[in-house]
């Protein structure tokens, strides 16, 4: 009885081994199944290779943080600082200046936006807070650099604006 | 005279120390196993932890109430949508906050996703520690498609945050249910695939039947929960016992086994796939209508009081607890997490096993450092 068991054993060891590899020759003939994007060529669409696909990331993945401006290099930042309270790690700084609108009262600008990308943990709790949808996350995701430096970012633009009609 | 009775004295006798980790792929992270081995028999286990400690328990103290979502996200990052639910209900219960409906189904369908992706990398993980590397590439492939639909709707991939107290952080992405029917359409096909290729492998069985033997008494007296203790017949489903957020709306089996061995806990987590599926497919097309988030105060303060929510992650249950003295910060807040506990168990599992046989329990385990450590 051992020995039949024994070589049984062998055999059907065996056949299981094969169940497996017919799951990998499988897919070897089966090449419409493969999901591997070649990443640093697929960035701009080229058709070379396999890598038709352009790369392209969803509206709401979150990059970087940013701040929009318009046309007239206009944002819509009031300098409140609602960011920079929300902010688990201090990635936000709000520099404000005091100017003098056209009536003649002064009121609070926003000077300098500084963000230090390399704190961010991209939680999202900044831009949900903002009352005026000044700044939202991009959707680039490359961030590496050559000096730390670098990664300390100014996001309104020089000489930028607030956009009328925002508080 | 050298005789071989002599030159033996010294090597039978001895036991030997070896390292394991911090820097061993099997382990997953940086844990140390520090391992006492006599020939190749393993005679006892101290596992140092520590390694990645980051102190999150103190630093939730200078944080608000929102802000400690994200650090939530960084202790089992393979379940972290399940922490950060975990979270956000503990903060709701101490506020008295009942969400709506449509905010219970969608945690619950993220968080049956994310099991579903856990289990997908566990088992990735344990084919590659048994020496199977096509495992690794297949689960990983699958995985991807989980990933696609939490970055789509969430706006991350691992680490997500999107969960926030009293609510979700944005609705449904329009193409959410969709993507999640094609998902579970897929997935049914493929997990078979998984069956064929490492379940029925015979290399992979001879490794795992009897092996990390333990018994049901030890899974309680240690805290060993999810499907590592489900494996040992110890019945711990919080989902079953205390239903939280929509699981109370679905039916679903509470899947266990009492062999008590590295298989069981193996065949354990491949049925929980399919059971998540279950309750994804229950609960996709009867969303309901309502807001994605209550409406909440500008400052959130709990009233003082002790508060704790538990819920099962991928791992085993996960715990909350929550003091707080009316401010805006919490006065402490302890974090209980599932890999711990395993962990403490390993020396029970792994004793009088061979060397090999260790990676084989440790990948049963599925245990994540970060949760460990915290």
């Amino acid at each position: 009885m051992g020995l039949i068991k024994y070589i049984s054993g062998i055999f059907k060891g065996v056949w299981s081994l094969l169940q497996g590899m017919a799951v990998t020759s499988s897919y070897f003939v089966r090449p419409w199944t493969i999901v591997t994007q070649q990443y640093p060529e697929n960035r701009k669409g080229n058709k070379r290779g396999r890598s038709k696909k352009k790369l392209e990331m969803f509206e709401r993945f979150r990059g970087e943080l940013v701040m929009p401006h318009s046309e007239n290099n206009e944002h819509k930042c009031s300098a409140c600082g609602i960011c920079e309270m929300n902010c688990p790690n201090g990635t936000i700084e709000v520099i404000s200046k005091m100017e003098v609108n056209e009536e003649g009262k002064k009121k609070r600008a926003l000077d300098k936006y500084v963000y230090h990308l390399g704190m961010c943990t991209f939680c999202g709790l900044c831009v949900k807070a903002c009352p005026s949808g000044a700044i939202c996350f991009s959707q680039n995701f490359e961030h590496a650099v050559f000096n730390r430096a670098k990664l300390n970012k100014i996001l309104n633009n020089e000489g930028s604006k607030l956009l009328k009609g925002v508080e | 005279m050298i005789t071989e009775e002599n030159i033996n004295v010294g090597i039978k006798e001895e036991e030997f120390i070896l390292n394991m980790g911090p820097q061993h792929p099997s382990t997953h992270g940086v844990l140390r196993l520090v391992c006492s081995i006599k020939g190749e028999i393993v005679k006892n286990i101290e596992p140092h932890c520590g390694y990645i400690h980051r102190g999150i328990e103190k630093m939730t103290e200078k944080l608000t109430y929102p802000q400690i979502v994200h650090l939530t996200d960084r202790l089992d990052y393979l379940s972290a949508l399940i922490n950060n639910e975990a979270y956000c209900l503990c903060v709701e219960k101490a506020l008295e906050i009942e969400v709506s409906d449509r905010i219970k189904y969608i945690r619950t369908i993220m968080s049956e996703l994310t099991r579903i992706a856990s289990h997908q990398l566990w088992w990735c993980s344990f084919g590659m520690d048994l020496g199977g590397l096509t495992c690794f590439f297949y689960g990983l492939r699958d995985r991807e498609k989980i990933l696609d639909i939490f970055e789509e709707t969430c706006g991350s991939r691992l680490i997500i945050s999107y969960n926030t107290p009293g609510g979700l952080m944005a609705d449904i992405h329009p193409n959410f249910q969709k993507k999640v029917k094609e998902f579970i359409k897929y997935f049914r096909k493929t997990l078979p695939e998984y069956d064929q290729l490492l379940t029925g492998n015979v290399i992979m069985q001879e490794r795992c039947k009897g092996v990390g033997y333990i018994s049901k008494e030890d899974a309680i007296s240690y805290g060993v929960t999810g499907p590592s203790g489900r494996g040992s017949c110890f019945s711990c489903d919080v989902r079953k016992k205390e239903p939280y957020s929509a699981y109370k709306f679905v039916n679903f089996n509470e899947v266990l086994r009492c062999e008590g061995d590295t298989f069981a806990r193996y065949m354990v987590r491949m049925d929980e796939m399919r059971e998540s599926m279950n309750i994804i497919e229950q609960l996709i097309d009867n969303i309901p209508e309502g807001p994605y988030a209550e409406k909440m105060k500008g400052v959130i303060k709990l009233p003082e009081g002790e508060y704790y929510q538990r819920v099962e992650a991928a791992r085993g249950e996960f715990g909350v607890y929550i003091v707080s003295k009316g401010e805006k910060n919490p006065y402490r807040v302890k974090f209980r997490s599932p890999n711990f506990s395993n962990l403490s168990a390993l020396n029970t599992m792994a004793k009088n096993q061979k060397i090999a046989d260790l990676i084989a329990i440790g990948g049963s385990l599925d245990y994540v450092i970060p949760d460990i450590d915290r």
